[in-house]
């Protein structure tokens, strides 16, 4: 309990990664609250790599997560130019709107 | 090592609550401001545990760009609204949010000072800790010798996002005038000026 380990970081990735899941399935407003836990998911998993770097003196953990954190801003960067064009086309961004390809 | 796990818990409960509270608030602006909370937090673990760069890395890129890339959109998008949530009711529902979510940034940022100077004594376990080179040193060290291929490629995709995002939002506009270049530079003088006969009393039109 008092002495921090790699596990209480996993723990820690864990927990996240778990809340950003129940983000997308709970979620019903709209869309951007599903991309933001996408960025959470892909938070926890560089919580993750960064732990493993740092406990096990590995350097290279640390250049994964910046590959990881490119991947992420770019998605960021297309998700919400797409949720742009979909509002000027649909007029809404709701989650029940979406149903144009019947999922 | 007390000092360090009291900065653990610290930190992450912060970030556990605000990602709770991204994906419940009620609106969605509270779940950027959330989100923003959440990303300072973890960057104040990473600096807090010895990756410093990645910590910096992760408040200037998701804090700086893609948490106000969100606040952006939201606001862009659900203009409606929030006109109604900001300007016709008395009571903004956003101020004491984001005055808690700035509070507690605040918090952290005089918090993680200590953290940061705690760390020695706490990796004196771990295996090949490389000492007096710091963590900024050696990632440079490999990154751009063994790695130089992954950064290049990181590049590519960060410049295909930007191509990709222009693309997608850009769309004609009528009735906008613009430069054109080509017109400009490929004009004679035989068909720009003109020479006209003007007629006493009447003038001339002239239209462009």
């Amino acid at each position: 309990m008092i002495e921090i380990s790699l596990g209480h970081y996993l723990s820690l990735g864990a927990i996240i990664f778990f809340l950003g899941v129940v983000g997308i399935f709970l979620n019903r407003k709209n869309v951007i609250v599903i991309l933001m836990s996408i960025e959470l998911i892909l938070l926890a998993v560089n919580i993750n790599l960064i732990s493993f770097s740092i406990f096990s003196g590995n350097v290279v953990g640390q250049i994964f997560t910046m590959l990881t954190l490119t991947v992420a801003a770019a998605e960021a960067a297309i998700g919400l130019a797409i949720i742009v064009i979909y509002y000027r086309n649909k007029g809404s961004i709701r989650v029940e709107d979406i149903h144009g390809m019947k999922g | 090592m007390l000092i360090h796990s009291f900065f653990f818990y610290f930190f992450s409960i912060i970030a556990i609550f605000s990602s709770l509270m991204v994906i419940t608030s009620r609106s969605t602006v509270n779940s950027v401001f959330f989100l923003i909370l959440d990303f300072i937090s973890v960057g104040c673990l990473f600096i807090m545990v010895g990756a410093e760069f990645l910590g910096m890395i992760i408040l200037i890129v998701y804090v700086g760009a893609v948490a106000v890339l969100f606040l952006f959109v939201v606001m862009m998008l659900n203009v409606a609204e929030q006109k109604q949530s900001w300007f016709i009711g008395k009571k903004s529902t956003h101020i004491p949010t984001g005055l808690i979510v700035s509070v507690l940034i605040f918090l952290e940022l005089l918090v993680v000072v200590g953290g940061w100077k705690y760390k020695d004594n706490l990796m004196s376990s771990s295996t090949l800790q490389i000492s007096n080179i710091s963590n900024t040193h050696q990632l440079g060290l490999v990154m751009y010798t063994d790695y130089i291929l992954y950064f290049q490629l990181a590049g590519m995709i960060l410049l295909l996002s930007m191509i990709g995002a222009i693309l997608l939002t850009y769309r004609e506009r009528s009735g906008v005038k613009k430069q054109s270049y080509l017109k400009q530079i490929s004009r004679n003088p035989s068909s720009s000026v003109e020479l006209k006969e003007v007629e006493s009393n009447k003038g001339i039109k002239i239209d462009d």
